[in-house]
């Protein structure tokens, strides 16, 4: 009876052994890549909004402070979106008859909110709290990107645990005067190191990384 | 499946005696079950949970559940890698002009009553959502201190079985169209003066609503106003009236006794102003620091109180000789006076009292009378609501005579609008029911047909009126029996006022919009005066501007409304002088005969019943007996062995040819031939949650058995009904866990406590050490003040978002709560010394739990608090298996309701609600440490000593839990921890808690230990 098995079949069994290896990390590449890319992160990818608000005109054009529609940003958790009111201050005396602002006109007409998406959304289970990122001098532009070249709204960050503790381990990587946490063109005058580590004497900021600092 | 429950303990008190003899014995003991080294129990207790805890028990099997489940557990894997869903954000129309941040909680001063007493609070309101109740520190009722019934208040207001609409006869309808039938009803009774009104409230403290009521009087001179409250203090006013000749309350003043004798008066659990009385009490109480000095507790009771089991000596004797001693003592006082020096001390008979038929204990309590007389003017007797009215005077006459009037107790008017005696009230409207004199019946609050004494049968005269309507949170018993049902606001909906304890006039003002569109009582009493509807604010606002006097009221009311109190409003001590001449009376208090007494006491956590359907007090464990969801027929074990009860025997108790089944539940500590029941239970019209839950004690409650009944017959009947205690969950075995010593022994050494274990040392670890460099967070808890109150355990709850399990889950040990009160005994089960521990997560420095998890899912955080890491939690039950404390809790079932909508309202947006299959315990509530560390952040400082209060500590009112930074020596948790009597539980296992307690000190008689061997 002829053999079953040609010889050969012993260099092909090695060779899918070693290749299982090789399927094995790549498929875990690919569950960590596909994790980390923008598909999972929603990165770069703009929301259907019921206005097609654009910050580039108003902070990049006009030059609005944030503070002025994100009113609780220094006080509270919560950055704090503006209602209605907030866009007819400005919005019942010009552009008045645009067909793009006619959600907001109706909202303060009827008393009915807009609805928005939002675009930066941590989960549930984490707890974010902006005023107390921006004493410790960490920009809006750090997080949320240029926001003066943003004609809609996107991710410019991942949001996701490792990205926050890059900077929750080093801090002195990030951080920038408190003066300029709302500026949008910032850039440091020394070497970022330098100032960082200064700085983070300066305020005190201590590296939280334990659990419990976002996680309750 | 297998329970310890099935193998049930024969009773053989002289074996458990001779047990409690032996060296071997435990010292310290949960349940006769322990004691008696029941097979079943030992089996129990060794496992971490309940054997096969983790099992599928509903009837879909474990096994078919995960055939069926295979093929979506496997996809539900693949869930983590989509995306997160898209959420929704919605601003604000025109901001509102409160300060309202968005993320930031507000808190607004209110008030919430019991049985018309007011309780001070501060209600948080997350964005417009009341989410939890914490006291008002300058209400002097709270102090800062909640009760467990405030603090369940915010479940009950987002109830999903709330009354939600109009009904008439069970139809819904309209307020429109109720107003209509009102107004038809009420034009024909124009005429005749109202002679066919009769309005039933409960008792009313509120200035406002008993103004509404005088107003409508006015206007139908011959209509009625009756009141009705079932646990009412009838007994006390009876008793003042007796003593004095008026109507007055007593106020009393724990801070400055120093020996209390307390004759079957629960003031430490409930009777009205007891969150003050707790306070107080605990003042005398703490040793650490201040010269070592204690005031001295006797109580005289038939059932184990929370005051019985804070007390140094206890007598437990049956309800009527609770009186006969009473009246011992008036005697042995009575004669001391004789030969007293002042002539008013002299000029009270006392000692013409008649002397009981049999005087028994009489050594027992001419001991205290001695001690009484010697803390002359620093003394106090207290009688409690279950005593007749002879008693009281007794009590009275006892303060009068020991000068204690005007220190430790002072008299002020009644609390109560319009005091009356309810029995009489609720009587006359029944009889008037039977006549078919009321036509028109306006129920505000309470439930008369569940509530009212059996031998009137409010339901079937009820029936006779032709126009009924009941104002209630719940369509109930009564809605059932009237016309008309009209869902009323929940107090964190509405307007109103109510006076304390002491008479303080307190506001509340609502949190939050009616959600069901009910109806105050005052909204209601407006339509009834046939006013045109008005807002609860300005009937409560016009009241107080009709009264003010100053000239600035807006100023005057702003300040009343932020402070939710009026200030200066508690009433004035009276002059009160003691009549004597009913002392001769007091021989015809019903002598003791022998036979059966049966005695009814509110249920601790349902209360009249009005809490049933609250699901965070029905699984709150029962102070002493730790039942759950159910009540029972509480005997004493030598009266259970006379009768061959066990646990859980089901017995039928007849009273008067009235009769309930009830199971039965032994506890140590109680009288003996005696029976004790709880009322609140076996309610036929609720909600899901309390449907279905415990017996109804109020069908053997007659008004000449109000509250004691003598005759009972009880028989057993052979079945057996289980009840669902935590009784023996997480019992931890003979060793050193609660330390506890006397006075004079702390005087004599005072590191008794930390000398019962070796400490080990330091360097006894293989870990190294953390470094703590900023705060290291720790908690003290002093056992001397505990009283076993259980607000902590429900402050827990509501701040932590924990669910409840139902019984059955409770049976099976998998109840949540964070925090547990561990009820220890020591000594013979007729007389236990009762000691409570609350236990909570140790925070372990070197923590079991964190070196176990495959998963980091617990791990130790900068602060040194242990943390729980939910999302990283896979359900492996290691850290729980190898935890000593047994602090863990797993969600063994998808125990949060995510889906009932009014309920999502509740939670508090700051922690995580859980899901199924992931652990969960304390976290020192890290959510207001967090708050804490950020705010002093923002304002570049460290964390103030006090600045962080757990929820637990936040509701205790000894202030028994004191929480901070142990990194710096000057606070007060630091202090407490370098005080002799600290020690760390089960700190031999060189855990190191940061957890730890102050040994538990009492302060006994020597002569009363000297004569009890």
């Amino acid at each position: 009876m002829a053999q079953i098995f040609h010889p050969s079949t012993n260099t092909i069994a090695r060779v899918s052994i070693l290749g299982a290896v090789f399927i094995l990390a790549g498929l875990l590449w690919l569950i960590a890549a596909l994790n980390r890319s923008s598909y999972a992160t929603e990165e770069g990818i703009v929301r259907q909004q019921p206005i097609q608000f654009s910050h580039e005109h108003h902070v990049g054009g006009l030059g609005i402070d944030c503070r002025y529609c994100h009113t609780s940003v220094e006080v509270s958790a919560f950055a704090g979106l503006p209602p209605t009111e907030t866009c007819m201050n400005c919005h019942a005396y010009i552009w008045t008859e645009s067909p793009f602002l006619a959600p907001v006109r109706e909202s303060f007409r009827t008393g009915q909110p807009l609805v928005w998406t939002r675009v930066h959304d941590l989960p549930d289970f984490v707890y974010f709290n902006h005023s107390i990122h921006l004493h410790k001098g960490i920009g809006c532009v750090t997080c949320h990107g240029r926001l003066d070249r943003m004609p809609l709204m996107w991710k410019t960050q991942s949001l996701q645990m490792h990205w926050c503790l890059e900077c929750h381990r080093a801090p002195e990587r990030f951080v920038r005067p408190r003066e300029f946490v709302f500026s949008m063109t910032w850039q440091p005058q020394e070497d970022q190191q330098t100032l960082g580590q200064r700085l983070v004497r300066e305020y005190n900021i201590a590296k939280l990384t334990s659990c419990s600092t976002c996680h309750r | 499946m297998k329970h310890h429950n099935q193998h049930p303990l024969r009773l053989d008190l002289a074996a458990l005696r001779a047990h409690l003899q032996t060296a071997q014995g435990p010292e310290y003991w949960r349940s006769l079950e322990e004691l008696a080294d029941n097979q079943a129990l030992q089996e129990f207790v060794q496992r971490e949970f309940p054997q096969q805890a983790s099992e599928w028990h509903d009837p879909v099997s474990r096994r078919h559940f995960l055939q069926l489940m295979g093929a979506s557990l496997a996809l539900a894997g693949l869930s983590a890698c989509s995306r997160q869903p898209e959420e929704k954000i919605v601003p604000y129309v025109r901001a509102p002009r409160e300060a309202i941040v968005p993320g930031q909680p507000l808190y607004f001063a209110t008030t919430l009553t019991l049985g018309g007493m007011a309780l001070g609070v501060l209600a948080k309101s997350a964005m417009g959502r009341p989410i939890k109740i914490e006291g008002n520190p300058q209400h002097p009722a709270s102090l800062g201190a909640t009760d467990t019934f405030a603090q369940a208040a915010v479940l009950t207001l987002y109830d999903p079985d709330r009354a939600q609409a109009v009904m008439q006869r069970g139809q819904i309808s309209t307020w429109n169209t109720f107003l209509t039938a009102l107004y038809t009803a009420l034009e024909s009774q124009r005429f005749k003066h109202g002679a066919g009104v009769r309005v039933l409230t409960e008792t009313v403290t509120s200035p406002t609503l008993a103004q509404q009521l005088r107003t409508l009087l006015a206007q139908f001179p011959a209509a009625v106003w009756h009141q009705y409250e079932p646990v009412n203090d009838n007994t006390v006013q009876a008793g003042t009236r007796l003593a004095f000749g008026q109507d007055v309350t007593p106020v009393y003043h724990f801070e400055k006794a120093s020996v209390i004798l307390a004759l079957e008066a629960d003031f430490l659990a409930c009777e009205p102003g007891t969150l003050r009385y707790a306070h107080d009490f605990a003042q005398q109480r703490r040793v650490h620091g201040a010269p070592a000095a204690m005031n001295r507790l006797y109580v005289v009771e038939s059932t184990l109180s929370l005051t019985g089991a804070m007390a140094d000596h206890r007598l437990p004797v049956r309800p009527s000789v609770v009186a006969d001693s009473a009246r011992v003592l008036a005697r042995a006082l009575g004669a001391m006076a004789q030969s007293s020096a002042t002539t008013e001390q002299r000029t009270v008979p006392l000692a013409e009292v008649a002397p009981p038929p049999a005087e028994t204990h009489t050594n027992w309590l001419q001991t205290v009378a001695e001690d009484l007389w010697q803390h002359r003017g620093s003394s106090l007797v207290v009688a409690g609501r279950q005593q007749p009215p002879l008693v009281h005077a007794l009590t009275h006459a006892m303060n009068v005579v020991l000068g204690n009037v005007g220190n430790t107790v002072v008299y002020t008017a009644p609390v109560a609008a319009q005091p009356v005696d309810y029995l009489a009230s609720l009587r006359a409207l029944v009889e008037d029911m039977a006549a078919g004199r009321v036509e028109v019946l306006v129920i505000l609050g309470g439930n008369p047909v569940y509530t009212a004494p059996a031998d009137m049968d409010v339901a079937m005269h009820l029936a006779k009126v032709p126009f009924s309507v009941h104002v209630g949170l719940y369509a109930d018993e009564t809605s059932a029996h009237c016309h008309w049902h009209i869902p009323e606001a929940h107090e964190l909906e509405s307007w109103g006022d109510a006076r304390a304890y002491d008479g303080t006039v307190s506001l509340r003002q609502p949190l939050i919009a009616p959600l069901y569109d009910g109806k105050s009582a005052y909204e209601l009493l407006t339509v009834l005066l046939g006013k045109p509807e008005q807002a609860g604010r300005d009937i409560v606002q016009e009241y107080w501007r009709s009264q003010y006097q100053g000239t600035d009221f807006d100023q005057f009311w702003r300040t009343a409304l932020h402070d939710g109190l009026m200030s200066n409003t508690a009433f004035a001590p009276q002059e009160v002088s003691l009549h004597s001449d009913w002392l001769t009376q007091a021989a015809a208090l019903p002598p003791a005969v022998p036979g059966l007494e049966l005695l009814f006491r509110p249920d601790p956590t349902v209360w009249d019943g009005r809490f049933a359907n609250n699901g965070w007090l029905q699984e709150l464990p029962k102070p002493i007996t730790k039942l759950t969801w159910d009540n029972a027929a509480l005997l004493s074990p030598a009266t259970a062995q006379r009768l061959g009860l066990q646990n859980e025997a089901v017995v039928e108790l007849r009273l008067q040819d009235r009769s309930v089944r009830a199971p039965v539940w032994i506890v140590p500590g109680h009288a003996d031939e005696v029976v004790t029941v709880h009322l609140g239970y076996g309610r036929w019209r609720t909600g899901r949650v309390g449907s279905g839950t415990g017996f109804n004690a109020y069908a053997l409650r007659t008004s000449d058995a109000f509250w004691l009944g003598r005759g009972l017959e009880l028989r057993p009947t052979g079945e057996r009904y289980a009840l669902a205690t935590t009784q023996q969950h997480h019992s931890m075995e003979g060793r050193h866990l609660v330390r506890a010593g006397t006075l004079q022994q702390y005087v004599e050494q005072p590191y008794f406590a930390q000398m019962m274990e070796p400490a080990p040392q330091p360097q006894e670890t293989l870990y190294p050490s953390y470094p703590y460099e900023s705060y290291a967070w720790g908690m003290a808890i002093d056992l001397s003040t505990c009283l076993g109150c259980n607000a902590c355990v429900l402050a827990c709850q509501a701040e932590n978002n924990i669910p409840i399990v139902g019984k059955t889950e409770v049976h099976r040990g998998r109840e949540m709560h964070w925090l547990r009160l561990d009820r220890y005994y020591k000594g013979a089960p007729s007389n236990p010394e009762v000691y409570n521990q609350p236990v909570l997560c140790m925070h372990c420095e070197h923590a079991p739990c964190e070196v176990v998890c495959p998963t980091y899912a617990t791990v130790h955080d900068q602060e040194g608090l242990n943390d729980m890491v939910y999302n990283r939690c896979i359900g492996t039950r290691y850290c729980s298996n190898n935890c000593p404390y047994k602090v863990r809790r797993f969600n063994f079932l998808q125990y949060a309701d995510y889906h009932t909508r009014s309920l999502q309202l509740l939670h508090n947006p700051e922690v995580t609600v859980r899901t199924r299959g992931v652990m969960e315990k304390c976290t020192y509530c890290v959510q207001r440490i967090s708050a804490a560390r950020i705010q002093a952040k923002l304002e570049d400082r460290s964390i103030r000593d006090g600045e962080v209060v757990t929820a637990c500590q936040a509701a205790c009112p000894t202030g028994s839990i004191i929480f901070g930074n142990i990194n710096d020596p000057t606070s007060r948790v630091a202090h407490l921890k370098a005080t002799p009597l600290n020690y760390g539980m089960l700190a031999e296992l060189n855990t190191r808690p940061r957890t730890t307690y102050l040994a538990h000190l009492r302060n006994p008689n020597p002569k009363l230990r000297e004569a009890q061997g």
